[in-house]
């Protein structure tokens, strides 16, 4: 039909763009469906559901913002997100260097096992956190761990990995240990796709493998390096599964309120205060986005010049 | 963690305060609906005339059971055998608070709450501040009363006179011991609380590894049960709204004071219940004495099976050694819920599983559960049980005897779950941490009092 109407030469340039304006939204369809469902719905009714307050005496009033204003003011929630700000500063770099480290590492092809290797960074990731956080539960303990057993064998006092001073680098470790892997995987990824003629060029030139690991690889993986970024930013403010594991051994340190994702679980179903745990939610999501746009704009300004 | 690991069924019957359920946030706010939980006031409490319930119980019928408690089917099928028409469906929707969440979510949905629950006592007052169980009383439950221990019946009444739910197995507290360690350092078993310090200290003293027992940081039922015995009365409901909250008075400061006093002093210790160090702890002789409930027994010998034989068991120490008493920690019953479309055959069904001497019976052997009926209480088969673990000792005699000692008036707050996080996080922490524990229970009283407040409840404090 359309191939009738259509005059033949002038026709192809009108008949693109109409043809895209069917076709365009048919293809995003499944997307924005999804997208408004699973994305938009829950995050409106959040929003909506923090306007209210649900009493157990007196059913539901609304409130306007005023869990807004508790919520910025209330010192748990303050706590709990400095507490993920300073577990992002410094768990994250660390992170990830090493998984840029393994990468470079497994790249440069002079590593024997290479295969077995990467698995064995690998497989922490595919080990259930429930299982995870059991196994460092153990590890840690301050009686029959490993750890305390050793050093009291030699006689030097084990720290305590589960005392308040320890606690945060003790989840740093575990949270390294599980997604280290995950990020090389990414970054090794990256990797692989260099086409091999600028090694080759490289070398002609004389560049030798630190060299070219600085001035090709590196370069090369800025984007994928700001994926893992990205994604750390999101896994460290939205900390959760590791100190909710690790409560149960250390109760006393690690507080309904550790972290900010913890207390709006907590809110919601110990309390059952579901209207102000999506004002704490859906504020945590709001620091989330403002830590993600400050990651790439800061990242863009630097590529920029 | 343990819950997972360790398929105890006397697990079962404390509350797991950290839920270990990685719940999403998502999950979190969908379970938020709008709904409407005004169930309005209990209709005509008329008693349901005996025809409606012969024809409800020939009607074929599903019912849906949320309970966590393993093997169920065998109880289960003895009330099929008796009424052929009714088909009980059991679903494990988890145990605790993860339980309690998902019935809550799906009372709140108004879709997909089961016929009954699986509800603990100190959780009952929870679901009725909700309206959210059926009273069973024109069903015949009252009749039941006499059958069950007294203050049993006590933890399931209303202020009205209704039945909330129909117990099912109870844990009134006592102490197990050590002997071995007792007879090596010459403690006697202490009677009163004064022994039992005098004693602590004697023996961490003699033994720098070993404690006399181990006060859970963790563990608010544990301090709840410890406060029934003190004779506390923390919480109080009168009506719907008004509500008496003192976690601070004189006897919860004496309590205080008491154990935050051992455990500064470092001649206790505050380890995590129900944790790898913990079962540990007890494999190798860390703790001479484990203060808990009558389920105690039967899961000490699953867990601490290399100290066979060195166990005994013994009441609680006493504040006054002319009166004895004690508390209650753990144990559940049954309830109904009152979005049932089948409440005729799901009252019927509760008040078999629990009363019925077959299927309260087949709770002891089967699940080693601890009974709340006088009838198995006083039945030689279950008291006459001599057990090898505690040295031939008849442990459940001894216990059957506690249950008479536990005050049938001691209430729960509306709001349980709140209440024990917050005593995690002041009294658990100061114990934990060795610092005040009376500011420590003045700070619990303020949480909860504000939270109170905040849920709508006028709030008399101390």
């Amino acid at each position: 039909m359309t191939a009738a109407t259509a005059p033949p030469a002038p026709g192809r340039k009108g008949a693109g763009p109409r043809r895209r304006s069917v076709a365009g939204p048919l293809f995003v369809a499944p997307f924005l469906i999804l997208f408004l469902l699973l994305f938009l719905t829950p995050l409106g009714y959040a929003a909506y559901l923090s306007l209210f307050q649900e009493r157990l005496v007196g059913g539901t009033v609304f409130v306007g913002l005023d869990n807004y204003v508790t919520a910025l003011t209330d010192p748990l929630l303050l706590s709990g997100v400095g507490r993920v700000a300073l577990f992002f500063l410094i768990q994250v770099p660390l992170m990830l260097a090493l998984a840029l480290g393994f990468a470079l590492a497994l790249d440069s092809g002079l590593l024997r096992l290479a295969r077995v290797i990467r698995l064995g960074i690998f497989v922490p990731y595919a080990v259930p956190s429930v299982v995870a956080a059991l196994m460092w539960g153990y590890l840690y303990g301050p009686d029959f761990g490993p750890f305390a057993q050793l050093s009291r064998e030699i006689g030097i006092p084990a720290p305590n990995f589960l005392s308040d001073g320890w606690m945060l680098s003790s989840l740093a470790n575990v949270v390294t240990w599980e997604f280290v892997g995950y990020n090389m995987i990414i970054l090794y990824a990256a990797l692989r796709t260099i086409p091999h003629e600028l090694y080759e060029a490289a070398a002609m030139d004389g560049a030798g493998p630190w060299r070219i690991a600085r001035s090709i690889k590196l370069p090369a993986l800025k984007p994928a390096l700001l994926l893992t970024l990205l994604f750390s930013v999101i896994g460290s403010f939205q900390l959760f599964n590791e100190p909710n594991l690790l409560m149960k051994i250390a109760p006393d340190v690690i507080s309904s309120s550790y972290t900010a994702n913890l207390y709006a679980y907590s809110l919601a179903f110990t309390g059952q205060q579901v209207n102000y745990a999506a004002t704490v939610s859906f504020l945590l999501g709001l620091v989330i986005v403002i830590a993600s746009y400050g990651v790439l704009l800061t990242a863009n300004r630097r590529r920029t010049p | 963690m343990s819950r997972t690991s360790i398929p105890s069924p006397a697990l079962s019957r404390r509350v797991f305060l950290t839920a270990t359920g990685a719940v999403s946030l998502g999950a979190a706010l969908s379970a938020c609906g709008s709904g409407d939980n005004s169930g309005g006031s209990s209709a005509a409490a008329k008693p349901v005339s005996q025809s409606d319930i012969d024809k409800a119980m020939r009607t074929p019928t599903e019912l849906t059971f949320w309970s966590w408690v393993p093997n169920l089917q065998k109880e289960v099928a003895l009330f099929e055998a008796k009424y052929p028409a009714i088909k009980v469906k059991v679903v494990n929707a988890g145990q605790g608070i993860r339980h309690y969440t998902k019935l809550r979510t799906a009372l709140k949905a108004g879709s997909g709450a089961p016929d009954l629950a699986q509800i603990e006592y100190q959780a009952i007052p929870t679901f009725t501040i909700t309206d959210s169980l059926l009273d069973l009383g024109p069903h015949g439950a009252s009749a039941l009363k006499g059958k069950f221990v007294d203050w049993t019946w006590g933890q399931v009444s209303g202020p009205k006179g209704e039945v909330w739910a129909i117990p099912q197995d109870t844990g009134p507290m006592g102490m197990l011991y050590r002997k071995d360690i007792f007879d090596r350092h010459g403690i006697q078993v202490p009677k009163t609380w004064d022994d039992f310090a005098a004693a602590a200290r004697k023996l961490h003293k003699a033994d720098p590894d070993v404690y006399l027992t181990n006060f859970a940081a963790n563990e608010p039922a544990a301090w709840h049960g410890l406060l029934w015995q003190a004779g506390a009365g923390p919480y109080g409901v009168s009506g719907k709204s008004d509500l008496s909250i003192s976690v601070d008075d004189a006897v919860s400061k004496k309590l205080g004071t008491y154990w935050g006093g051992l455990a500064k002093d470092g001649v206790i210790s505050t380890d995590p219940d129900f944790t790898d160090g913990w079962y540990a702890g007890f494999n190798k002789g860390k703790y001479a004495t484990w203060l808990t409930a009558a389920w105690g027994p039967a899961f000490l010998s699953g867990s601490a099976k290399s100290t066979a034989g060195k166990w005994r068991a013994a009441p609680l120490p006493q504040w006054d050694a002319s009166k004895p008493a004690s508390g209650n920690w753990g144990g559940s019953t049954t309830a109904v819920l009152r979005s049932t479309k089948n409440a005729i055959a799901a009252a019927q069904f509760a008040q078999f599983l629990n009363s019925d001497p077959a299927s309260a019976k087949l709770f002891a052997t089967q699940q080693s559960f601890f009974p709340a009926t006088k009838a198995l209480l006083t039945d030689p088969s279950f008291t006459g049980d001599a057990a090898p673990f505690y040295g031939g000792q008849k442990v459940n005699e001894l216990f059957a005897a506690i249950g008479d000692t536990v005050d049938p008036a001691f209430q729960w707050p509306p709001f349980y779950d709140q209440a024990a996080t917050d005593w995690i996080e002041t009294v658990g922490k100061s114990l934990a941490d060795k610092t005040d524990t009376g500011a420590a229970l003045g700070a619990w009283q303020t949480r909860l009092t504000t939270y109170a407040k905040k849920q709508g409840f006028t709030v008399k404090g101390t």
